[in-house]
């Protein structure tokens, strides 16, 4: 069969020459080889028939605003009037406040997890962040409204705007649905794999490296500074990357707390809009095709960032771990 | 300052397996003690316990009292331990996100000294004694630890251990990932270096233990068989094992 | 000598940076808890016999149950599954019998960004490719929608565990004058079997919760439904209705619903990982 080798199996160049007395058996070889080909080149097919369809249904509002679409603010969609700024304002601000509150989050637990911790809380530690990963985003936004966004509004709330209210960030009223509390709830969510990927890349480091540091005298956390974490830097940056996707593309959880105004604030205590948000809210209510073309077209620029945004995080990742991601024993 | 190193009833083990059964041994200063032995003999164990690396395994645990100069080793902090005790390994291991300047640095840094011309002399002394200066003198800051070859790499690494001022060097095989030209580099160091630090290093090479060192060990199964000066270890040994091996029995 | 000054800092250091990572864990541990302890505070008592057999009562009343979504996410997931896995499982093989070459190393990428696409794109996607062709909303609309999501994570996961089996296997049974199709479905299918099938499990996991895909594809419904050519109801949209809804009791509804949805999830990861050790977050990644 040929196959080209991979530098870490060989495969298929050990399969036996089709024996000529048996061309029944060759052709289910071919055709059995045929069939995964094809169930393979679905894969393709699918981003193939994502890009296609969203091209198609977007066109409309391509050719009505051009490039102007996503720098316009004017959300009228009964005005006929379709900008997309304030909702890649809010993806992008929300994306940001969640990785400010999750990156230090996660990699504390992916240090503590892999140099700190005493070996039996280690299993338990990490299914509990893998847990996390598994609650559905209806959930989180469940629970957000109900228990996260009170909490914010009656507790955190008034203490940022006493202590931090001089950064702008924190003025005006906080009626709970806003970009804080989708930024903390998408925080929460982008946890695990931030810290799952950190967690991979950090056992790739050698030990040798550790020991070189240690044997320097440094003290553990110094170790661990300059031993581990400074080898370990473009993985790490991988995964918070990773985790930016993930944050670009969260839909529900931040739909239900981000209290869907399209505007654009400086607080953060105001409410927001997002991408994801807008088509999740308003796609089945758009009347027009034009509406209907408008809100693809946001989901095409969803599409195309968040690709992006991945294949950078997956370069990172695969150049730190070389290609096969250590797997995380814990 | 040299320090000798005095080991009494040393035993290590890692889990339930004893690896050292009570080690008995006295290190000259400024001297290079050789110890030598077959695979799995305890040669690496037992040098790691001397810089309480041993312990940083977490199922290891050692037993017994080393000294160096007149501080127990087992009753300071670890960290105090290896600064005084320094240890290069067998496969050279610079940190490759810092240049070369910033690995011989690293130790001086973390103590404290910021002092940018007090780090720039303890940089070029520590690789001078290494005998890497004059081949990195010019790309101190540009290039990389790991941008050197292997033998350069190593001699980078002693520089690194160097740097901290230490009493005692071990040295855990460190040639063994060398070419021949390199591990001449590097015995030719050890001899400069007698003279400033007690040397103790592991070998599975026994030429290389004649060559560099006036004392040599011979372990076997965690046991130190014999301990004397080297000729003698290699011309006329008291013990029967230590003859096997040394004449290629087995080993 | 260092000062003792230096010395006692770096030591505070250490011993800092070790409460604070530990501190900061505690935190991550402790939403998790707080999130597990709510769901079933405030749904576990609704969480009854006539929740699980009956159907929305209409707005307003209280009492009704979701029934209908738990047949409907069923069905949904029945029909995403049964395209979707094949679909998958095909192009692992695909990818770690063959494809160790140019075409192949296309799909995997593909397939990792794939396993990236927001899910909301996906729904649109589907929405775009069935519900426009067929001029209504459907259960099967929503069946391909996750059966779209279901492929690449299968895929990879399937391929990753096939490379697993040495090849000494393989060629065991080449020696033995087995064809390589055979090979491959009788043998290292069997030896991987295991893994695939914490595979499919976790992305069946996976795909359970999702809700944004079904928006616009199953759409939701307050009845019975059966057919795969109508709007259907399904867990995690009802969830999301209900939330987002002012009622009181529904809310109560939405927080038994999701304790269901949790524990079926929660119970599908822990076994997963009990019985074969893997982690849910192979697959988000």
């Amino acid at each position: 069969m040929g196959s080209t080798e991979s530098p870490k199996i060989s495969l298929v160049n050990t399969a036996p020459k089709a024996p000529a007395w048996g061309r029944s058996i060759f052709n289910l070889d071919f055709a059995f080889k045929t069939l995964m080909l094809l169930a393979a080149l679905t894969v393709l097919a699918v981003v193939g028939l994502i890009v296609v369809e969203l091209l198609q249904r977007s066109a409309l509002a391509w050719q009505k605003f051009g490039f102007h679409f996503f720098v316009t603010s004017a959300w009228d969609p009964v005005a006929g009037e379709f900008g997309a700024l304030p909702f890649i304002f809010g993806t992008i601000v929300s994306s940001i406040l969640a990785l400010v509150i999750a990156v230090p989050l996660a990699m504390a637990v992916a240090v503590f997890v892999t140099e700190m911790c005493p070996k039996p809380l280690r299993k338990p530690i990490s299914f509990a962040t893998e847990l996390l990963a598994a609650i559905p985003s209806v959930i989180y936004g469940l629970w957000a409204i109900f228990i996260l966004v009170p909490l914010l509004r009656v507790y955190v709330a008034p203490l940022l705007a006493r202590y931090f209210s001089w950064t702008g960030l924190f003025s005006g009223p906080m009626y709970g649905y806003s970009m804080l509390a989708a930024g903390t709830v998408m925080a929460i969510m982008i946890i695990p794999i931030i810290s799952s990927i950190t967690r991979e890349v950090l056992a790739v480091v050698p030990q040798h490296q550790r020991e070189a540091a240690l044997a320097l005298g440094a003290t553990r956390w110094e170790m661990i500074r300059i031993g581990v974490l400074k080898n370990a830097r473009a993985g790490i940056i991988g995964a918070i990357i990773l985790g930016l996707g993930r944050a670009l593309g969260e839909t529900i959880a931040v739909t239900l707390v981000i209290g869907n105004t399209p505007q654009i604030a400086k607080s953060l205590f105001a409410p927001g809009y997002t991408m994801a948000s807008v088509i999740a809210n308003e796609f089945n209510e758009a009347t027009d095709s034009l509406y209907v073309s408008a809100l693809i077209e946001i989901g095409l620029a969803l599409f195309i960032v968040t690709v992006i945004v991945n294949i950078l995080a997956q370069l990172l990742v695969w150049t730190a771990t070389r290609g096969a991601p250590a797997r995380s024993n814990a | 300052m040299a320090t000798a190193v005095e080991v009494r009833d040393l035993k290590a083990w890692f889990g339930k397996t004893e690896a050292l059964h009570g080690i008995n041994m006295v290190v000259e200063s400024n001297h290079a003690t050789a110890v030598i032995g077959p695979s799995g003999c305890g040669k690496s164990t037992f040098i790691r316990c001397l810089n309480r690396m041993h312990e940083t395994n977490p199922v290891a645990r050692a037993e017994g009292e080393v000294k160096v100069g007149s501080m127990d080793i087992y009753g300071m902090p670890a960290v105090d331990v290896r600064r005084k005790v320094g240890m290069v390994f067998q496969k050279p291991n610079p940190f490759p996100s810092m240049s070369i300047y910033d690995n011989v640095a690293a130790g001086l840094k973390l103590n404290g000294t910021r002092n940018h011309k007090t780090l720039d002399d303890v940089v070029e002394r520590s690789l001078q004694q290494a005998a890497l200066w004059e081949e990195v003198k010019d790309t101190l800051k540009k290039k990389s630890g790991a941008s050197l070859s292997g033998g350069q790499q190593q001699r980078l690494c002693i520089a690194r251990a160097l740097a901290v001022n230490p009493e005692v060097m071990l040295m855990d095989e460190p040639c063994s990932a060398l070419d021949p030209i390199s591990t001449a580099k590097i015995e030719d160091l050890i001899f400069e270096l007698k003279q400033k630090l007690t040397i103790v290093i592991v070998t599975h090479n026994m030429q290389q233990a004649s060559r560099v060192a006036e004392f040599t060990g011979f372990f076997l199964m965690g046991n130190l068989v014999e301990f004397d000066r080297t000729e003698k270890i290699f011309t006329n040994p008291s013990d029967k094992r230590t003859e096997d091996y040394i004449t290629g029995r087995f080993g | 000598m260092p000062s003792n000054y230096v010395q006692f800092r770096r030591r505070f250091t250490d011993y800092l940076a070790t409460f604070v990572a530990a501190g900061l864990s505690t935190i991550v541990v402790g939403t998790l808890v707080a999130i597990f302890a709510y769901l079933v505070i405030k749904g576990g008592g609704s969480v009854n016999w006539a929740f699980l057999t009956h159907t929305p009562k209409p707005v307003g009343e209280i009492g009704g149950g979701m029934a209908n979504a738990i047949v409907g996410s069923a069905m949904i997931l029945g029909m995403g599954s049964l395209i979707g896995i094949p679909f998958g499982i095909g192009a692992g093989i695909y990818l770690a019998e063959y494809g160790r070459n140019r075409l192949g190393a296309l799909v995997r990428f593909t397939a990792d960004v794939l396993n990236g696409v927001p899910s909301i794109v996906i729904g649109l996607v589907a929405f775009s490719l069935v519900v426009v062709r067929q001029g209504h909303f459907s259960a099967f609309a929503g069946g391909v929608a996750l059966a779209i999501m279901m492929v690449p994570m299968v895929a990879r996961t399937t391929e990753e565990m096939l490379l697993l089996v040495p090849q000494a296997v393989r060629e065991a049974a080449f020696g033995l004058g087995v064809p390589q199709w055979r090979t491959t479905m009788s043998i290292t299918l069997a030896t991987a079997r295991a893994g695939i099938l914490t595979g499919i499990m976790l992305a069946f996991a996976r795909i359970a919760g999702e809700t944004a895909p079904l928006m616009f594809t199953a759409l939701g419904n307050q009845f019975w439904s059966f057919s795969a050519n109508q709007p259907i109801a399904a867990v995690p949209l009802q969830i999301y209705t209900y939330a987002l809804s002012p009622y009181d009791d529904w809310h109560r509804q939405a927080w038994a619903g999701a304790l269901v949805l949790v524990a079926l999830i929660v119970g599908t990861i822990a076994l997963v990982r009990f019985l074969f050790g893997r982690s849910i977050l192979r697959e988000v990644s």
